[in-house]
């Protein structure tokens, strides 16, 4: 073995001595450290994760989303504006879409209700098959089916959520209070895999008669429209055009949507900047305890160093050793701490704060993205800056006079 | 056995854990890339617009489709109050921030 290799080894022998001999005060730092860079890593796991599977999945969102506004609000969309939306030149298609919100007093959660679109599509995802058909005149036919599953008046399909909180499933009943008072007894006749419980954990899709005679919503609206382009480099512009032909709409392009997700959890605003300040103030308290000089103690080790034949340069060896053990034991273990918790345990740490008020939380596995860049940042963000601000003060204790570094006594 | 072998020891177990995590993360991508699809499925069929992460207001359950005064619509003194809303942003196109 290299002559250079064994010293550093002794040094680092010498090292972990000293910094058994200091335990409480070391594993104390150590425990600190992994830490911070566990919630450090956790969030930014977290964030990356959901955004990316964000875009993903999002892709599919509708190109344009036209809802009327009163008074700056959303309002039911009249069905006569849809041929106005129609006639617009670069328009491929125009669908109306019936959604809202039930109120659950019982659960106390908010789900949303969904009028599956009318189309003539199949759809298969993973093993299950989504059918839907716009055949209105075929009154045998049902408009939409789940997995063989028809979607009849009177009948209803769930999210997952639902089902779990209220415990409920296929061949089960469920009440509603319709808009007149009278009582909506719907049939479940089959519920939404649990796998896609990121976007349906809340839905409820009910036909367009059970849909308006729950809400007393008239024939000639709708909640709002979609609309398809037929050049997608031509969406903007049709926005453009959708607000002068229609002044009181506001169009929603899925760019929109899919850059609404994107800032979603962004680190300027709100509970992150509170997470990331309180990570940067943990460790500009180390990086100051270290900056600001060594205890008496270390100051008296390094002067009996010195006096017994200990190069500046080994003991600044020692130091640096000290900080890379520390910071690397801390880095490694909060990184795969971090990891566990978010992608195998479902972030525990995260979720009640996520979960908020709501009743209805969404029961979702992560997909681990990762990628270098954010093992990289978060190394450069946690290693090196500590390493780095141990050396400074070890240097500046390590060039002075033995016998004035010992005189100095206590801890 | 030597301070120094133990801690590379340590070190080094703790490098290869995270290696495995990170072919672990690999595997996954593919492995979910299927249930990814069925959600991206479900998303194109009923033409849904938003995550189901926040149930606890209309505006922070579809973040996209908000009302352009979230958090004041129900009144001009209707403060944001959600937790939910420390966590997420205006949705896009409402503040002039890129």
């Amino acid at each position: 073995m290299s002559p250079w290799i064994e010293k550093q080894r002794y040094i680092i022998d010498f090292t972990i001595s000293s910094l058994l001999r200091r335990k409480v005060k070391n594993f104390g730092l150590l425990a600190l450290y992994t830490l911070i860079v566990f919630i450090l890593a956790s969030t930014m796991f977290f964030t990356y994760s959901i955004k990316k599977e964000a875009s993903i999945i999002l892709q599919g969102s509708p190109e344009i989303v036209v809802q009327k506004l009163v008074a700056g609000r959303h309002d039911l969309f009249p069905v006569r504006d849809i041929e106005t939306l129609r006639n617009i030149r670069g328009v491929a298609d125009v669908q109306s879409r019936l959604w809202g919100y039930y109120y659950d007093s019982l659960v106390k959660a908010n789900y949303t209700l969904l009028t599956p679109p009318a189309q003539t599509d199949t759809a298969h995802a993973g093993t299950r098959t989504i059918t839907v058909d716009s055949d209105t005149d075929d009154s045998s036919k049902p408009l939409f089916t789940l997995n063989g599953a028809a979607l009849e008046p009177g009948t209803l399909i769930i999210g997952n959520g639902i089902a779990r909180l209220r415990a409920i499933g296929k061949g089960d009943y469920m009440p509603f209070r319709a808009s007149d008072g009278s009582i909506m007894n719907l049939k479940i006749v089959d519920t939404l895999s649990s796998q896609s419980e990121l976007v349906s954990s809340d839905l409820m899709l009910m036909t367009e008669q059970d849909f308006r005679k729950l809400f007393g919503i008239a024939p000639d609206y709708v909640t709002d429209a979609v609309m398809t382009v037929k050049n997608p480099s031509e969406i903007s512009m049709v926005a453009s055009k959708i607000n002068k032909r229609l002044p009181d709409s506001r169009p929603i392009v899925r760019e929109e949507i899919l850059r609404t997700y994107d800032s979603i959890f962004n680190w300027r605003g709100g509970m992150m900047i509170v997470i990331f300040s309180a990570a940067v103030l943990a460790f500009v308290i180390f990086a100051w305890d270290k900056a600001s000089g060594l205890s008496a103690g270390e100051r008296r080790e390094i002067g009996i160093l010195k006096a017994v034949g200990w190069e500046t340069s080994d003991v600044i060896q020692m130091k640096f050793w000290e900080g890379a053990m520390i910071s690397l034991t801390a880095f490694f273990s909060g990184v795969i701490l971090a990891y566990i918790h978010v992608f195998f345990t479902g972030s525990p740490v995260f979720e009640p704060a996520l979960r908020g008020w709501s009743s209805l939380y969404p029961n979702f596995a992560l997909t681990p993205f990762i990628n270098a860049e954010q093992i990289t940042t978060l190394f450069f963000l946690t290693v090196v800056p500590y390493t780095v601000a141990t050396i400074v003060p070890t240097w500046r204790a390590a060039t002075i006079d033995p016998d004035t570094a010992m005189r100095h006594t206590g801890e | 056995m030597r301070n120094s072998s133990i801690f590379f020891s340590f070190l080094s177990a703790e490098a290869v854990l995270l290696s495995l995590l990170l072919v672990h993360a690999s595997i996954s991508e593919s492995a979910r890339h299927e249930t990814i699809e069925e959600k991206a499925a479900l998303v194109k069929t009923l033409q849904l617009t938003d995550l189901c992460l926040f149930t606890e207001a209309r505006y922070t359950r579809h973040l996209s489709q908000a009302d352009l005064n979230t958090a004041f619509q129900d009144h001009p003194l209707s403060l944001e109050h959600f937790p939910s809303g420390s966590f997420t942003q205006p949705p896009y196109g409402i503040t002039e921030r890129p």
